[in-house]
């Protein structure tokens, strides 16, 4: 067996490479819409706010991850409403937010005694672990989203570039809104599984930036966004097999090595685009 | 005929400041409306609340027949006087007019021939077809604004809101874009339009409107122009320039008769 199969002769390892992947190019598609909207911060935001969701989760006896989302939602709403009725800032308001919904979280653990939940699979992700049922959960979760965004793919676009053209023009421009931060939380909930809450916005800010490093364009962004998202994913699964280092963060250095290998390939062709402009002639370099 | 815009009694406030006051007015189907007044006088104001972007304080106002928000998907292309989008936003010329038709089109719609055709179109009208490949950041001020008429253009509205589109824009444009504004006017469109372009007015619009919180004067550019509103707003703007603080709307203003078309 060679070394690029050899991984995946473990069922666990097989389920682990299609999580992952599922999740890297949801994040990553996901991604482009955040960075455009100048959201990165959202990705850590909502990822502590389902802290809570964990916690409450924990204390009724019922699914960690669904207490997350709906704590997720929730929080995303919250963010949505917060931002347009006290006109301040997205960012302000996810600060306001998910510092509240992370601090319902810690009170209500400092109250147990006793607390048996495994926090470090939350914190770190534990992909490795997925079993076939969660795989559902997140091929599942993954479908939704995706079919979401291709619905909704050019109002999401054209009022993330121009909401108050596109509002007069009667794509309501805040429905989108709410809608692109349940979707991010959703996304973000998914990502919990395969990198942990510390480094999901990782996987939701770094492919889109290193494609937004490559191209002038949205469509090809979103497309090299998703491809980064998906290389990084099953490359760093890959690699976290043979280092035997955490998945999660074998799978975000990747996708942080990705965007600095996009940010050097900018630097180069732009300098190399500047030696063409210089070696012309002085007409054609204004 | 149901009017393109009606507005009855039209109040708009910003809290407790009122912007507009008593508005009335009427547009008919293909015809241009210029809208001429100080800074301050409510011109952006009157053109967002017929674009729907801002709720009205009391009255009615309605665009064929309903209110602005209620219309179907499409139907208003409004091109701001200030754009504030992300120049940096991954967008060519080309990326920026297309979504001038994402209105049009369901999910399930490609972006078909019919709409490459229309983007083209509306490309030529402003004289931006030769840069259309370009990033929107590489553009001069005039360009973004060329671009921007453009992208309302190729949506094919049923009523085209411009505030003060030529500001700006060098003379030829200004010409290019008064003879497309014409030609849609003359195809049925109703276009609503501010300007601090007294001088042209004639040239533009079939009726010229003189607006300072409160309709002055509305009628032909000719008659407005003769019956003096238009002479006030000329020397109110000579003699207090940019620099006026003061909302109230100017005593010498309420002596010129008020012209009816
Ligand atoms: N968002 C806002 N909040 C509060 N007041 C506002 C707001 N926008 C405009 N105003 C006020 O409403 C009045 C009308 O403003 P508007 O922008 O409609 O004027 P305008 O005629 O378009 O002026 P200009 O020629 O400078 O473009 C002004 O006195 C302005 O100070
Ligand atoms: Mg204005």
């Amino acid at each position: 067996m060679n070394v690029l199969t050899a991984p995946f002769a473990y069922p666990f390892m097989m389920r682990a490479a299609i999580a992952a992947l599922a999740v890297g190019v949801l994040c990553a598609a996901m991604g482009t819409f955040v960075i455009l909207r100048k959201l990165a911060f959202i990705g850590d935001g909502i990822a502590h706010a389902s802290f809570a969701g964990i916690v409450i989760a924990y204390l009724r006896g019922s699914n960690y991850y669904l207490g997350a989302a709906v704590v997720a939602v929730l929080t995303a709403l919250g963010i949505g409403f917060v931002h347009r009725r006290g006109r301040i800032s997205m960012d302000t308001s996810i600060g306001v937010l998910f510092t509240g919904a992370f601090a319902l979280g810690v009170f209500l653990m400092s109250r147990q005694s006793n607390y048996a939940v495994d926090l470090e699979s939350f914190l770190f992700g534990n992909i490795l672990a997925v079993q076939q049922r969660d795989l559902e959960i997140v091929l599942g979760l993954t479908i939704g989203v995706a079919i979401a965004l291709l619905v909704l793919y050019r109002g999401l676009l054209s009022t993330t570039f121009d909401p108050v053209v596109a509002e007069a023009s009667g794509i309501r421009a805040g429905v989108y809104e709410y809608v692109l931060l349940v979707l991010v939380a959703l996304t973000v909930i998914i990502g919990i599984q395969s990198v942990g809450i510390v480094l999901v916005a990782a996987l939701l800010v770094t492919p889109a930036a290193a494609a937004y490093q490559l191209t002038k364009r949205f469509a090809p962004m979103f497309g090299l966004s998703m491809l980064f998202g998906a290389v990084s994913s099953i490359g760093g699964l890959y690699l976290s097999y043979y280092a035997r280092g955490s998945s999660g963060a074998t799978i975000v250095l990747f996708t942080t090595m990705l965007f600095f290998l996009a940010l050097a390939l900018r630097s180069v062709r732009q300098s190399a685009a500047r030696r063409t402009i210089h070696a012309s002639s002085p007409a054609l370099s204004k | 005929m149901t009017a393109a815009v009606d507005a009855r009694d039209v109040e708009v406030r910003y809290d407790d400041f009122v912007a507009l006051d008593t508005i009335a007015l009427r547009v008919e189907p293909g015809e241009a409306l210029g809208i001429v007044g100080p800074n301050g006088s409510g011109k952006s104001t009157l053109l967002k609340a017929v674009a729907g972007l801002l709720p009205i304080a009391s009255g009615t106002l309605h665009v064929f027949g309903q209110p602005p928000r209620r219309l179907p998907v499409g139907s208003i292309a409004y091109v701001p006087q200030v754009e504030t989008v992300d120049w940096s936003f991954p967008a060519s010329v080309w990326d920026v007019v297309a979504m001038g038709r994402f209105p049009r089109l369901r999910f399930w719609n490609r972006f078909g021939a019919a709409d490459r055709a229309a983007v083209e179109h509306a490309l030529d009208a402003v004289d931006m077809r030769s840069l259309a490949h370009r990033h929107i950041a590489e553009l001069s001020g005039g360009q973004q604004q060329r671009v921007f008429v453009a992208r309302a253009l190729a949506q094919h509205p049923r009523v085209l809101l411009l505030d003060e589109p030529t500001t700006g824009v060098d003379a030829a444009t200004e010409a290019a874009l008064r003879e497309v504004v014409r030609e849609l006017a003359r195809g049925g469109l109703p276009v609503l339009m501010s300007t601090h372009d007294l001088e042209s007015v004639e040239r533009w619009f079939d009726r010229l409107m003189v607006l300072d919180r409160r309709v002055l004067a509305i009628g032909t550019p000719r008659d407005v122009v003769e019956g003096g509103a238009y002479a006030s707003i000329r020397e109110h703007v000579h003699t207090h320039g940019h620099l006026r603080l003061d909302h109230e709307p100017h005593e010498a203003h309420a002596f010129h008769p008020e012209i009816h078309p």
